[in-house]
């Protein structure tokens, strides 16, 4: 972003235009298929179209940008998917048995809880969080089923499913508060000094030790937002579907992860932005939208995503060889 | 054709061959403009132990790595076997007979130590492997005199006995040229000893061992020549039995005056108060074993010693770095004990560790970010950067160091090191810090950047602040510090007046220290 300029400079200029790529990329895939898409079919470019695609794909969004905090802090999160079916059937159990209300303000604290956890785990055992997490999330799940005892709960209470059905005009409340989420992000990624040691553990965690950074609090500070959001996201769709189950967000996490990929933010850690994740959410979605309104053949779906993140991995290797 | 004739002839008769298997002709090697060898020519002959010693910096270790073809050369042949070579890589100087034996091994923990033997040249059939290792080391072992178990993990033992399993490993892929790195300097006196036992064992079967070594008593003793080097150049090759210690050292000292100028040293400190630093007795699991230093406000003292005599080390301890097991640190008098990289900040101590990129610099951030890293609460208010200060500082300190490109936002990952170092420099003086640790602070940076880097040593002092500078330039200490202490071994073992002796004193000095401290040395 800010290295756009040196472009001008003899042999920066792959190196520039690389990183105007892995920058845009979502956004310019986005607008490439959404003119196809536009072209191809007349139910596609409709308003109520439109806003069912944003609207559906919200919990997924906040949780591909909070995990785009932890994959720039050099982790991975693979038990958001468990966090979110906790937070669900907490948020069922309470609404039933307390208050509609106490479960929606419950489920994104309780993630942050568990993502607290993960936090601790990862930096207590010293462990890499690829294993720590998927370790945890096996523990979640199970947590989830114990709640429910192996069955549904279902919450017909208005109290309880406004905020995933409810909308002021067009625009449901649930995008609203994504786009708060992702601003608020954002803004602790890009101005606070958290988000800077976020990216400076990322980027160089023994340079971020030497300069005086507490790194295993920013990891558990980033783990914690990470599992906020997965109750924040499990909280909207419990409310949208008004059911809570144990095996709710059941691959969630890779869903995410593939998001802040395609994104463009690095693997490697260090660099990335939150916006690109969640334009990654909704280029995944645009993939599915247009398989169902073209009426095409379902089994190159899966096909045609693995090849976009093979793509967008790529991409984000390139600039790393030296 | 000449390494397949003398595949037979070099192992059964040494003396049949008087041509050199290995030899340099008119080499130079730069690295990024600065010239690191200098028409560098030396013959290494069939069936000799050949020692390369000379001072930190003098290109001992560069020859080692273009023999073994770990670096390429910038001018001047290479000869191996009588033939010339243009292309040449490690894998290629292998298929020759050329390998090299690194001062970090290279063995894969997990395996067994006849399978990181044979890693990669398992015999196989249909694509199984044969499993007929063990019996294949057998082999090597009686040649080599080795009794390890062959089913034992290369990750249980011992560093001489993963040695031998590297040398076993030269064996096993036919070499007749071992280039050992520093081999000894991670060893006991006992381990070094017998890594010397084998070396004559090989050269007794016909091979050539090329010993790069600082220790000249390991050299004297086991070499049957060695060649003495100094700034990048071959002073002399001679046979050892006609060297002494004395005569080595002599030979490696002695370099011209360097043409680099000095600022002039910031007049001498106070040293009636108490100290701002004062060191006792400090030890720790990274081999120091017993360090006492001080240091008054506004002094520049120096840590000189070989390379991994422990100076870094002892850096890094004081910073709360690495943790310390014995010893006190105080601060202005007051002990500092729970020591940690964000104590220390607070204490007003900064640490410019010695790799800029490794350890001083986030490569994906910008020089803005890098440089407010360690004091970024000082521009926050509410959690927030106020990025106008932030700019402002940052433009102040790309000024005062005259960083080039100039830009508070530029892309410090594609700066030259001399810039990427400038910018470490900004980071660390940016609190105003009362004690600055700078550890190889010109290491790799060009002429106009080291003069930069000395000018702000001189400027830092004069404003109050103690300096601990590290440096394997000798002469670097002797130009800008008030005092000195020689370590060696992880100790403190004693302190000098760079004003009162001379460079080649102080190399002499290290030289003959280095068999007090070091269990693997001779005494």
């Amino acid at each position: 972003m800010t290295a756009s300029t040196r472009g001008k400079g003899q042999g920066f200029g792959g190196e520039a235009a690389l990183r105007l790529l892995q920058t845009y990329a979502v956004a310019a895939m986005i607008l490439v298929l959404m003119v196809l898409l536009s072209l191809s079919s007349d139910s596609f470019l409709t308003v109520q179209n439109l806003i069912n695609i944003l609207n559906q794909n919200t919990p997924l969004a906040i949780m591909a940008a909070a995990m785009t905090l932890v994959i720039i802090c050099g982790g991975f999160d693979l038990s958001v998917g468990a966090i979110f079916a906790v937070a669900s059937v907490t948020a069922a159990w309470l609404a039933l048995n307390v208050h509609p209300y106490a479960g929606l303000m419950a489920a994104p604290l309780v993630g942050m809880l568990l993502g607290f956890v993960n936090g601790m785990t990862i930096t207590t055992l010293n462990i890499h969080s690829f294993l720590a997490t998927l370790a945890t999330g096996l523990v979640y799940r199970g947590i989830a089923i114990l709640i429910t005892g192996g069955t549904l709960l279902p919450v017909r209470l208005d109290d309880f499913t406004w905020l995933g059905r409810g909308r002021i005009g067009a625009v449901y409340y649930a995008v609203i508060v994504l786009v708060v989420f992702a601003v608020a992000l954002t803004i602790l990624l890009n101005r606070s000094t958290i988000g800077r040691k976020i990216l400076a553990v990322g980027g160089n965690e023994e340079a971020a030790i030497l300069s005086g950074i507490r790194t295993r609090r920013i990891k558990i500070v980033a783990f914690s937002i990470n599992g906020f959001a997965a109750g924040l996201a499990a909280a909207i769709a419990t409310s949208r579907i008004s059911l809570g189950q144990a095996t709710a967000g059941t691959g969630m996490e890779l869903e995410a992860i593939a998001a802040v990929i395609i994104g463009g933010t690095s693997i490697y850690g260090g660099q990335g932005a939150v916006w690109r994740s969640v334009a990654g959410v909704f280029m995944l979605a645009l993939i599915n939208n247009g398989f169902n309104i073209l009426n095409a053949d379902p089994f190159y779906k899966d096909l045609t995503t693995g090849l976009i993140i093979v793509a967008a991995v790529g991409i984000s290797a390139a600039g790393r060889r030296r | 054709m000449a390494a397949g004739l003398t595949d037979e002839t070099a192992q059964t008769a040494p003396s049949h061959a008087p041509q050199p298997c290995v030899r340099l002709s008119g080499v130079t090697k730069s690295f990024s403009g600065v010239q690191v060898l200098r028409d560098v020519s030396i013959d290494f002959m069939p069936g000799e132990i050949h020692g390369l010693i000379g001072e930190n910096g003098a290109g001992k270790s560069t020859v080692g790595k273009i023999v073994g073809g770990y670096y390429s050369r910038s001018s001047g042949d290479l000869i191996v076997f009588g033939d010339q070579v243009a292309q040449w890589d490690p894998p290629l100087a292998l298929a020759r007979g050329v390998a090299m034996m690194h001062q970090e091994l290279q063995l894969v923990p997990a395996l067994s130590v006849a399978e990181n033997v044979f890693l990669g040249i398992e015999h196989s059939r249909a694509g199984l492997l044969r499993g007929d290792e063990e019996r294949r080391l057998a082999d090597i072992a009686a040649f080599a005199g080795f009794d390890l178990d062959p089913a034992a993990t290369a990750g249980s033992l011992s560093i001489a006995d993963q040695q031998k399993v590297e040398i076993m490993r030269a064996l096993a892929r036919e070499a007749r040229v071992i280039v050992m790195d520093e081999p000894t300097s991670s060893l006991t006196h006992d381990e070094a000893e017998r890594l010397h036992g084998v070396m004559r064992k090989l050269r007794d079967r016909g091979c050539t061992v090329i010993y790069v070594s600082h220790f000249l008593d390991h050299v004297l003793d086991v070499c049957d020549t060695v060649t003495v080097m100094r700034d990048g150049a071959v002073i002399r090759t001679a046979p050892t039995a006609a060297e002494t210690k004395a005569s080595l050292i002599a030979s490696m000292i002695g370099r011209p005056a360097a043409d680099v100028a000095y600022p002039p040293l910031p007049p001498e400190p106070d040293r009636s108060g108490t100290p701002l630093l004062s060191v006792r007795g400090l030890a720790t699991a990274t081999g120091v074993r017993g360090a006492d230093i001080d240091l008054w406000p506004g002094e520049i003292v120096g840590l000189v010693g070989l390379v991994g005599s422990g100076r870094t080390e002892i850096a890094r301890a004081i910073f709360g770095a690495d943790p310390s097991t014995a010893g006190t640190v105080s601060i202005a008098g007051e002990a500092y004990h729970l020591r940690s990289p964000r104590s220390s900040i607070e204490h007003g101590i900064a640490m410019v560790p010695e790799d800029r990129r490794r350890q001083g610099l986030v490569l994906t951030q910008t020089v803005r970010p890098n440089m407010t890293l360690p004091h970024l609460s000082a521009f926050a208010r509410f959690g927030l950067v106020r990025t106008g200060g932030e700019r402002a500082e940052a433009r102040r300190l790309i000024d005062y160091f005259g960083v080039q490109p100039g830009h508070v936002d530029g892309a410090v990952a594609t700066y030259s090191g001399g810039n990427q170092q400038k910018v470490v420099m900004g980071k660390w003086i940016l609190g105003d810090p009362r004690l600055v640790i700078l550890d190889e602070p010109s290491r790799g940076v060009d002429v106009g950047a080291r003069r930069r880097i000395h000018e702000f040593i001189g400027e830092t002092a004069r404003r109050g602040a103690a300096i601990l500078l590290i440096s394997s330039e000798i002469e670097e200490v002797m130009g800008l510090a008030h005092r000195a202490y020689a370590v060696s071994g992880g100790r403190v073992t004693g302190a000098f007046v760079p004003a009162q002796t001379t460079v080649d004193e102080v190399i002499w000095r290290l030289f003959h220290e280095q068999g007090a401290g070091r269990t693997g040395a001779t005494a």
